[in-house]
């Protein structure tokens, strides 16, 4: 994958241990890793409490955002009275800009398929799905390879290993909905339902697929599995910090050089990530801030910069650690209008199951519409706040609770830019088009025509050789006159 | 899968075949596998090379492909590297791959009738 940056210095690389060095098409290159070697021990030598608990103790969290200790989850789920079990995998990855999942299940499908009869086995499971969305078409083709590869070989199906335990596991579709990488919705998804989510308790490990027990975990959490059974928990425990331990995988992207994936140990600084693995911001700008847990995460400024990763410290400085997108924006970006794009994203994918998710998000998302048009009152600034704790306090499910986020943290931080938009009618980062007001300085402007010839809605005034105007009320801010000037001549706010 | 030695016995041979593939043998044996190659056969060569290198065992032998070597009127060949010391081996089909293995690798002895200077002057 050329997607994985080998800065190997600073990386440390469980969950995507082999993506790019085995060929994902071949059982026989993932066994040649240690492949299924976890598997074996585990239905051989061990208990399935005994594997629970193993999983306990290792520290392991659910990297699909969430953070709830596997191990727990596995219990609840294991101790569940019934007979019937059920394991899904949760592959539906839908923040914009994030691809860690897929790069796990296009390069080392072999290690869920592993890792998650290990699950079943835990958990007491006999069968098990991978929900993926239909947007991965490599990542289904490899992962239904692999199935039956596994099949074949005897790692699914009956009596594994000899130890009399069955499992089997099948592919299933998502449409692309948001929403369902919340386990509640995604369970509803794969019943055959709508997509929606269904109150908390009962839990899923309690009433799930069908109503009986299931355990819903992550891909990469699933991934980092294998190597904690071969290596021990206290190899695992020995990685990250006191609270969040292993490492996390993130997907790098915006204004940052090394766009791609990166796998570093918990309580690594996000200097470290920007700055050393990153290589910093491109063309010498400034950085602004960095948006971790995508769309349900918030604004990182400068002076958090140095604060070590992990599921609390995150929280603490009111983001979170989601499923591992971080976007990274330099000084040109304007922080109500990333506000107002997370909010465009999260109010198109709100189901519509409960009113204060369905009809706030819009509601919000007006009205930072109305602020980025330069039509904003103070009003608008209380009503929006106030809106957005709301939200964060009523909806039903995670897509609504943390949709605020974007909007709170971007408050929090940037107020001034909102009080710009609003008291002053300036987008300082000149990204809010209504807000800009492009002139001409008299000056330096030598009348060569140029900005006049590429003006989509000719609105320059001026003949060749004589100084030219713009006339602000035709002028759409395009940008065009701007880039064409050779001479600075054209003012941009 | 029934026991854990069936498994070990499966995770040996497949070692093997990732260090012929991706090892730091100091012989290398290098395909040209661009569309010309493929087209011609490269495949079968390959397949035959690897097969015919584990038959025999040799340790410190890689084989790996490249893109097309500029002669596309040969293909398929290969190019054999012993440090400095490269041979070229042209218009070949599996069975001569295997003697290459056999006579080349194995006796050190260049199979001097499909080398390029045979074919090319």
């Amino acid at each position: 994958m050329e997607n994985v940056k080998s800065q190997e210095n600073k990386q440390y690389r469980i969950a995507l241990r082999n993506s790019g060095l085995i060929d994902p098409g071949d059982i026989s290159d993932y066994i040649a890793f240690r492949g299924y070697e976890a598997l074996g021990k585990v239905l051989t030598e061990m208990e399935p409490a005994e594997v629970a608990k193993m999983v306990k103790e290792s520290g392991l969290r659910g990297r699909g955002g969430g953070g709830f200790p596997t191990g727990l989850k596995w219990e609840f789920t294991l101790k569940a009275p019934g007979d019937e079990k059920y394991l899904i995998c949760n592959a539906d990855e839908g923040d914009p800009g994030a691809f860690m999942d897929r790069s796990i299940l296009e390069g080392d499908p072999h290690s869920l398929l592993e890792a998650m009869v290990i699950g079943g086995y835990a958990t007491g499971a006999n069968n098990g799905v991978i929900y993926i969305r239909a947007e991965y078409p490599l990542a289904i083709k490899r992962l239904q390879v692999a199935i039956d590869q596994a099949r074949e070989m005897g790692f699914l199906g009956k009596d594994i290993f000899g130890s009399g335990f069955d499992f089997d596991l099948y592919l299933k579709l998502g449409a692309g909905a948001f929403v369902c990488g919340e386990e509640t919705s995604l369970i509803q998804s794969v019943e055959g339902k709508r997509g929606e989510p269904t109150k908390k308790p009962p839990f899923p490990s309690e009433s799930g697929y069908m109503g009986k027990p299931t355990t819903v975990n992550n891909v990469e959490t699933f991934a980092a599995v294998p190597p904690i059974i071969l290596n021990g928990p206290e190899w695992f425990q020995g990685i990250g910090t006191e609270t969040s331990k292993g490492t996390k995988v993130f997907a790098l992207a915006g204004d940052i050089n090394n766009v791609g994936l990166v796998e570093v140990t918990m309580g690594t600084t996000l200097r470290e990530i920007i700055f050393d693995i990153g290589g910093g911001i491109p063309g010498g700008a400034k950085f602004k801030a960095v948006q971790t847990g995508g769309p349900s995460g918030g604004v990182i400024t400068e002076l958090d910069l140095d604060t070590p990763i992990d599921y609390e410290s995150l929280k603490n400085i009111g983001s979170m650690m989601g499923s591992g997108g971080m976007i990274v924006m330099d000084d040109s970006t304007c922080m109500v209008n990333i506000a107002k794009f997370f909010l465009e994203f999260t109010q198109d994918e709100s189901c519509g199951k409960c009113t204060s998710c369905r009809v706030g998000t819009m509601r919000m998302y007006e009205i930072l519409e109305k602020i980025t048009n330069g039509e904003g009152t103070e009003q608008d600034l209380i009503n929006l706040n106030d809106l957005a704790r709301s939200v964060k306090d009523t909806a039903l499910c995670g897509l609504g609770q943390t949709a605020p986020n974007p909007v709170l943290s971007t408050m929090n931080y940037y107020k001034h830019e909102y009080e710009d938009h609003v008291y002053n009618k300036k987008c300082t980062a000149g990204s809010c088009k209504a807000l800009l007001s492009y002139s001409i300085d008299p000056e330096k402007c030598i009348g060569c025509t140029a900005c006049l010839k590429v003006c989509p809605t000719n609105c320059i005034d001026g003949k060749a050789k004589e100084v030219h105007v713009i006339r602000e009320d035709e002028c759409i801010a395009c940008n065009a006159c701007f880039e064409a000037c050779k001479f600075d001549a054209v003012i941009k706010p | 899968m029934k026991t854990f030695a069936e498994l070990e016995a499966i995770r040996k041979k497949a070692q093997k075949d990732v260090r012929l593939r991706s090892g730091s043998g100091d012989v290398r044996v290098v395909v040209g596998m661009d569309n010309c190659g493929i087209e011609a056969g490269a495949r079968q060569i390959t397949i035959a090379l690897m097969d015919e290198i584990n038959k025999h065992n040799l340790q410190d032998v890689t084989v790996t492909q490249t893109e097309c070597l500029g002669a596309c009127r040969l293909e398929p060949m290969l190019e054999l590297y012993e440090g400095e010391k490269k041979t070229t081996y042209v218009k070949l089909t599996p069975e001569l791959a295997r003697q290459i293995v056999t006579e080349h690798l194995v006796n050190g002895k260049t199979l001097k009738s499909q080398t390029i200077g045979v074919f090319e002057r």
